[in-house]
């Protein structure tokens, strides 16, 4: 017994002790996180503080105006911030809400059937799938993307007098919001799987057997019974689903087209077919400049953007979860 | 009411089998409704697509490596040359990632089960843990891209210097050392999670029991509750661990630039860890046809010795949970 009992640890083990420093490392966790969301957001202030509300807006090409931001740095002459974030702003709304509402009908249809319909050994052959489509590194998808889809967009469903009739403005590679969108959704549907057949589970047995009971078929209950009250999984699922997507940048980078532009739904289903650049991959194509006071400022600016969406999508999707456990379900 | 009772009888479905005792599988769907039977096609047609899609990765890349991938190329570095025959193999690349791991969960476990710990055991003042709570929420939720310019800041001040290559008084902030450091930011909540889970599934009786006997609570966290976690945080260190061999960006950012170990002066093995580096997603990056280096083979090769990692520590969760289940639950 002695070798278990309290003195052995002495002072140095000391309950008091042990708690305070527990406590320190976890303040300094949270200290972390807070030097981290200000400092970001004070190296891109000065980019926000040259352009105001335009930082939002249209106007000029993005590329363009990266590379004189950037050359005004290394020079003499006053520092250059004009920025206008609209075409990137554009294709990550575009690539993100695509993937997000493609898997979330995708996720929702397999969760159901994860949990209620698939037979034994289908559920045991799901489950691990599911895990592993979550855990491939995102630059496997990116490799596969680049060297598979995209050269099929690009040779078999992309038609010549297509590429011509856009010729002068960009080339219709097969690096496209189609391939991205597809590619990204992927990605995000196996996390949001397993948050909804998570939640779906969680749902009481009473109150499907409630409603088999009243003869209403093993569908209709499961849609309007199980799947209603599992509301707040399937908005966290896809909350937290829209925070990884808006943060992806090495996949996107190498499949998205990267070139400053906004598709114009407007021109038909072509825009499908056309690239664009998010704000994520953004930063990583323009990683070298960091050097330069006034790119660096401008990555952070957009950095700051890509850390305020997340962290609000992540934070509202943790709320959700907690809400639910109310009701005693866990997720 | 009457016509509410007249429409009533329409909206009830056909009659059918009841449901088994055991809460089972439907029967059939013959008797559902066409738009029912359609949703329970969608499922199967969407649940076997994942499977489909899952196979059609593994089996294209293990076409690709095996067609590609040499046993020399993860003892041959990276050189320079003109084809993609004499540019060498990708070893630095793959010890760069079995560096990264180890040294990144060996800061995020320490550090993820002293803040689980504290969350469930200790958890005082309230307010803190609330804060805490959302803090670990919200690092899960930061782009790592984010995490990785915030990087370059904290390892470029000349005060963290001797961490990377420093030349005349400017910091290059990239080396081992930086990348991860911020990596176990990435793993540092799966870490939490799971040995929250873990600590939580611990029924309370466990607790009074040990201290009924005198211990105290550290000591029982450290002789009865962690090592009965013990599956729950080898889970979300394997997690962490993928998480982190799979992560890209924080890589080209913090350690990249080249494909080849970069060590600086110093002991053996601090010289390496100080300097610059790469590893495997790195490669396959700058391997792809978008990156600097253009070899799809030698990517292909690479992807393939990193699915192949990811499969590994896929299956050893799954053993893992399968022992704890089997080993059976507290009885409360």
């Amino acid at each position: 017994m002695e070798e278990y009992g309290p003195e052995e640890y002495g002072p140095r083990w000391s309950d008091q002790r042990a708690e305070q420093m527990l406590g320190a490392l976890v303040c300094t966790v949270v200290g972390l996180l807070l030097a981290l969301i200000v400092t970001v957001l004070v190296r891109a202030w000065p980019s926000f503080a040259h352009n105001g509300l335009s930082w939002f807006g249209s106007g000029g090409n993005v590329d363009e105006q990266i590379n004189l931001i950037y050359l005004s740095g290394l020079g003499a002459e006053p520092d250059v911030y004009t920025f206008h974030a609209w075409q990137l702003l554009w294709s990550t709304f575009l690539i993100t809400g695509g993937a997000v509402l493609l898997a979330l009908f995708c996720s929702l249809f397999v969760a159901v059937f994860l949990v209620e319909f698939a037979p034994e050994w289908m559920s045991n052959v799901l489950a691990p799938v599911v895990r592993f489509l979550a855990s491939v590194p995102s630059v496997i998808y990116g490799l596969l993307g680049v060297l598979v889809l995209v050269p099929f967009i690009g040779n078999h469903l992309v038609t010549e007098p297509q590429k011509a009739s856009v010729a002068g403005v960009v080339s219709l590679s097969g690096s496209s919001l189609l391939a991205a969108v597809l590619i990204l959704a992927l990605m995000i549907a196996p996390l949001m799987t397993s948050i909804f057949s998570d939640g779906l589970r969680s749902v009481r047995p009473g109150w499907l057997e409630g409603s088999l009971a009243l003869g209403i078929n093993r569908w209709r209950t499961t849609w309007k019974v199980r799947v209603r009250t599992a509301r707040p999984a399937i908005v966290a699922g896809t909350v937290l689903a829209t925070a990884r997507a808006i943060g992806e940048a090495v996949m996107l980078a190498m499949i998205s087209g990267s070139v400053a532009f906004a598709p114009n739904p407007a021109d038909g289903l072509i825009f499908l077919y056309e690239p664009s650049r998010p704000l994520a991959p953004t930063i990583v194509k323009n990683i070298d400049l960091l050097g330069s006071k006034p790119a660096n400022a401008t990555l952070f600016s957009i950095a700051a953007v890509l850390l305020f969406s997340a962290a609000m999508f992540s934070l509202t999707g943790w709320a959700t979860r907690r809400a639910m456990r109310k009701y005693g379900a866990t997720a | 009411m009457d016509s509410s009772l007249a429409t009533r009888p329409a909206e009830i479905p056909p009659t059918q089998s009841p449901p088994r005792p055991d809460g089972g599988r439907p029967r059939s769907g013959v008797t559902w409704h066409l738009s029912d039977r359609i949703g329970l096609a969608l499922c199967w047609a969407l649940g076997l697509l994942f499977c489909a899609i899952a196979v059609a990765i593994v089996a294209y890349l293990l076409v690709q490596g095996i067609k590609y991938l040499r046993p020399s190329m993860l003892v041959t570095p990276a050189s320079a040359g003109f084809s993609q025959s004499e540019t060498g193999g990708f070893s630095d690349a793959f010890f760069g990632t079995l560096i990264v791991a180890v040294m990144g969960i060996s800061i995020a476990l320490p550090i993820g089960i002293g803040v689980a710990v504290w969350l469930v055991e200790y958890g005082r003042p309230t307010a803190l843990a609330r804060v805490t709570e959302s803090t670990i929420e919200a690092i899960a939720g930061i782009p790592s891209i984010v995490l990785a310019l915030f990087g370059t800041v904290i390892f470029s001040s000349t005060t963290l210097g001797f961490l990377s290559r420093t030349s005349e008084g400017i910091v290059f902030g990239r080396s081992f050392f930086a990348a991860s450091a911020m990596l176990s930011l990435v793993a540092l909540p799966l870490v939490v999670a799971s040995t929250r889970e873990g600590l939580s599934a611990i029924p309370q009786h466990v607790r009074e029991a040990s201290y009924a006997v005198g211990k105290t609570k550290i000591a029982t966290t450290r002789r009865i509750l962690l090592p009965a976690s013990r599956p729950q945080v080898a889970t979300g260190a394997m997690l962490g661990l993928g998480r982190i061999i799979g992560d890209t960006a924080i890589i080209v950012v913090l350690l990249g630039a080249t494909q080849n170990f970069a060590p600086v002066g110093g002991a053996f093995p601090l010289n390496y860890l100080r300097g610059a580096g790469t590893t495997l997603t790195n490669f396959v990056y700058e391997a792809s046809p978008t990156g600097n280096l253009d070899q799809p083979q030698k990517a292909y090769a690479a992807a393939f010795v990193l699915l192949l990692m990811v499969l590994a520590l896929n299956a050893a969760v799954d053993i893992v949970h399968r022992r704890a289940r089997k080993a059976g639950t507290w009885s409360s």
